[in-house]
């Protein structure tokens, strides 16, 4: 097994986790839980399939799945922020919802393949040997996702919105008291969180497989959803949970390939047992740094 | 003295209750002004209107010279006016300096807000670390966040809703050397408190409020905390009237019953001795928050107390829970109607079954008899006038007063041998209200001894034979009503300091 080209299918195949992780993680930071992601990351992947496909640019692929999945995701939004409904059923209800209408939007791409991705190089460093090939020939998805990791770390931590955003999630009262508007900045957050899910979808129809198939994202968004509280809800964290959860499925496959004298069934497993066992253990430990008002529904007036 | 703040003719009326009727008072330049007034009087009100939470219907305000009339809270803080609340705004998760810069309007950047504070904070003597998070701060040093917070926006008004509430004694007197500071700076401060003392030893001027009307201004250090008791509790006290009749034997009694604090806001129950005979009704009085949730629930048995402090009949019932009190007769009934006395998702049928179920034998062989249950909340319903379509009503749906006649009567009905009450009329109607007293005091008649836990002083005086006072969770020794003054009650308010001078007097 070749070193090398492990550490570069480690990023390519931790990458749509990672943008929707972070993108639930502002969500979270902002008090809302939405339970979505799955439905967002798969509406994402037949949007940006389809837009892809008919345009022949994965670019305008990438852009229409951000939109469309942060549409979708602004419907959850005016539920449960405007009508004030229960996050978590108004969230599986749009696991569902998106499941439902990816299979039907993507039902004349099936078998198609994906117009290719070129590789950025980045210009000095891709030659390096050995580590030019594992960090820096990728295509451009890898790197916009760990330039979102840091400028959504530089977000929350430095700026007054990014303070503002935090406030919200751990008291929406008292942000409210202090003339804050509550709803406007998990709208915004939602929004965010909406288009990177679908950044990833896409990521998962366009790059790994890439193709369309019904149900393509597997259960990743509800792996996205655990890492953002195996996390603590820390941008560094989300990195590091979800380059763990794509290493050990790359690992997986690579043993499965190689014949390993495991059984096929355990190694499938293995990625999603290694991330509870991770959870139940930070767990454990008792940091948690769960937003305060995570999951509260706020009305102005009460 | 020249004038800061000055208010004319101030009116604000909600639905069926007037708040605040023609209020006027000036507040001086570098002064600090006590706004004094019983719960309900409408001191908060009125410092909403001035911090622009709420609108005045009436009147108008001018704040040194110009018209200034706040439609939003940032309106009066561009306009020097700060306000430190009673309950924080603030964010656990947060830290010191996160928590400052939201509250600002516009906020330095996080390095030079950081060494402001500090500035500030060593200036005031209010000593406060800016990276530390709130939630791992004392109430004390959660306050001084606000207060800074405050000062950093340079007020010329300082606004602060009983700010002592929740601190330490050494916490109040560095707040008070802070307050003092920023005074001989120039900065005023309005100050409202019901701790007469505390007015005495810090204020220049205070104004009283009584049902919302300004009934008087004066000068704290000239008059006696009976004046001002009086000012405050109204022409409208009347003298009790001696009860007649033979009580029975103790049936309660406390025995120096000391229990820590059950949280951070809590107060300590401090060596509370005290006993209740049949047909007395024995009231406790004291400002909120000086123990009286605490001893409701030492009484109930939500709280176990340490073996040997509460005796039921010459029993020691301490360590019994509140099953096993019930069983024995002692029964309660908490202040918070919804979610303490009654399950607000629940119908007043299954409420009835949750105190109920034992001494009324609603429960046979593990299943709820409904037939009864129902019966029994009817009964309820009919004898205590509680206005509802139904016992299938949700206790949620019913008004406060009419919810309260329900748990009262729920307890009165089951026959109880002593009855702990803590603010029977809190929120209720004057109509309900003479009801629930009336019930009370019916129970009484019938050989069950009664302790009422009230903020009300005209209510204790209506219906009490003896009365003491909880002041931070103490109790005084208890007095025979007919031999009551308001001076004495004020003074038995007042504290462990004000109880010497009584006994002098007495």
């Amino acid at each position: 097994m070749d070193p090398v080209l492990l550490v570069a299918s480690i990023m390519v195949s931790a990458t749509p986790i990672l943008l929707a992780a972070l993108g639930e993680m502002v969500v979270e930071k902002a008090g809302v839980l939405n339970l979505g992601v799955e439905g967002m990351m798969i509406t994402g992947a037949v949007v940006g399939f389809a837009a892809a496909v008919s345009t022949g640019s994965p670019v305008v692929g990438f852009l229409a799945a951000a939109l469309a999945s942060a549409v979708l995701s602004l419907s959850f939004g005016f539920l449960t922020q405007v009508l004030l409904s229960n996050q978590v059923a108004t969230g599986l209800g749009l696991t569902l919802v998106g499941l439902g209408l990816s299979a039907l939007v993507g039902a004349g791409f099936e078998g198609v393949r994906a117009p290719g991705m070129g590789k950025l190089w980045i210009p000095g460093l891709a030659e390096i040997p050995v580590i030019g090939p594992m960090f820096f020939r990728h295509d451009f998805m890898v790197y916009v996702s760990l330039l979102l990791v840091a400028g959504v770390w530089a977000f929350l931590k430095y700026t007054r919105a990014g303070l503002i955003l935090r406030a919200v999630g751990e008291d929406h009262e008292s942000a409210h008291a202090l003339g804050y508007k509550v709803v406007r900045v998990r709208l915004a957050a939602i929004f965010f969180g909406g288009a990177c899910a679908g950044l990833g979808g896409a990521y998962v129809s366009l790059v790994r497989v890439p193709q369309w198939t019904e149900g393509m994202t597997a259960g990743a968004g509800w792996i996205a959803l655990a890492i953002v509280v195996f996390a603590s809800w820390r941008p560094l964290g989300v990195l590091i949970g979800a380059y763990l959860f794509g290493g050990v499925t790359v690992l997986q496959l690579n043993l499965q390939a190689a014949g390993a004298k495991v059984p096929v069934e355990l190694l499938s497993m293995s990625p999603y047992l290694i991330t509870i066992l991770v959870l139940v253990i930070i767990s454990a430990r008792g940091v948690h740094g769960a937003p305060g008002s995570l999951g509260r529904s706020f009305h102005a007036s009460a | 003295m020249a004038t800061l703040l000055s208010i004319r003719g101030l009116t604000k009326a909600y639905p069926g209750v007037v708040a605040n009727d023609d209020v006027s008072f000036d507040i001086g330049k570098g002064e600090i002004h006590a706004l004094l007034g019983e719960n309900g009087a409408g001191k908060s009100t009125l410092v909403k209107m001035i911090f622009g939470l709420v609108k005045p219907d009436a009147g108008e305000m001018a704040l040194d010279g110009a018209a200034y009339a706040p439609a939003k809270p940032s309106d009066a803080r561009r306009s020097g006016v700060a306000m430190v609340f009673q309950h924080f705004s603030l964010f656990e998760a947060l830290d010191v300096a996160e928590n400052v810069a939201l509250g600002m309007e516009n906020p330095p950047r996080p390095r030079d807000l950081a060494r402001q504070i500090r500035e500030v904070s060593e200036t005031y003597g209010l000593p406060l670390d800016p990276t530390r998070t709130v939630g791992t701060l004392s109430a004390g040093e959660r306050q001084r966040v606000e207060i800074i917070r405050c000062l950093l926006q340079n007020p010329r008004l300082l606004i602060m809703d009983e700010p002592t509430s929740v601190l330490t004694p050494q916490e109040v007197d560095i707040l008070f050397q802070t307050l003092n500071k920023l005074r001989a700076e120039g900065t005023s401060i309005l100050y409202i408190s019901h701790k007469l003392e505390e007015i005495r030893a810090l204020c220049d001027e205070a104004t009283i409020l009584r049902l919302g009307k300004n009934v008087g201004t004066c000068t704290p250090r000239e008059v006696t905390a009976r004046q001002m008791a009086e000012l405050m509790v109204g022409s409208s006290f009347n003298a009790p009237e001696a009860r007649a009749g033979e009580k029975g034997e103790v049936l309660l009694r406390t025995d120096k019953l000391s229990l820590p604090a059950p949280g951070a806001f809590g107060t300590p129950l401090r060596e509370v001795s005290l006993e209740v005979r049949a047909g007395e009704v024995l009231g406790i009085a004291g400002v909120a928050g000086n123990g009286q949730d605490e001893l409701l629930m030492a009484l109930s048995g939500e709280r176990l107390a340490p073996a040997g402090t509460i005796f039921f009949k010459g029993q020691d019932v301490s360590r019994l829970g509140p099953i096993g009190r019930r069983d024995a007769g002692l029964l309660s009934g908490p202040e918070e109607r919804l979610g303490h006395a009654a399950a607000p998702n629940m119908s007043l049928t299954e409420n009835a079954v949750l105190t109920g179920a034992r001494r009324e034998g609603l429960v046979q062989g593990g299943f709820i008899d409904w037939g009864k249950s129902k019966a029994f909340a009817e009964k309820v319903i009919e004898r205590f006038d509680v206005r509802t379509p139904g016992p299938g009503t949700a206790a949620r749906a019913l008004s406060g007063g009419n919810l309260q006649k329900f748990v009262v009567g729920r307890e009165i009905l089951q026959s109880p041998d002593v009855f702990v009450v803590n603010q029977p009329t809190w929120g209720v109607d004057a109509a309900a209200a003479a009801a629930i007293r009336q019930a009370l005091l019916d129970l009484a008649a019938k050989g069950a001894a009664i302790i009422v836990i009230s903020q009300d002083l005209d209510e204790l005086m209506e219906i009490s034979d003896r009365f003491a006072a909880l002041n931070e969770g103490r109790l005084s020794p208890a007095r025979a009503v007919a031999e009551l003054d308001i001076e004495k009650i004020g003074l038995m308010m007042g504290g462990a300091h004000d109880m010497e001078v009584a006994h002098v007097d007495g």
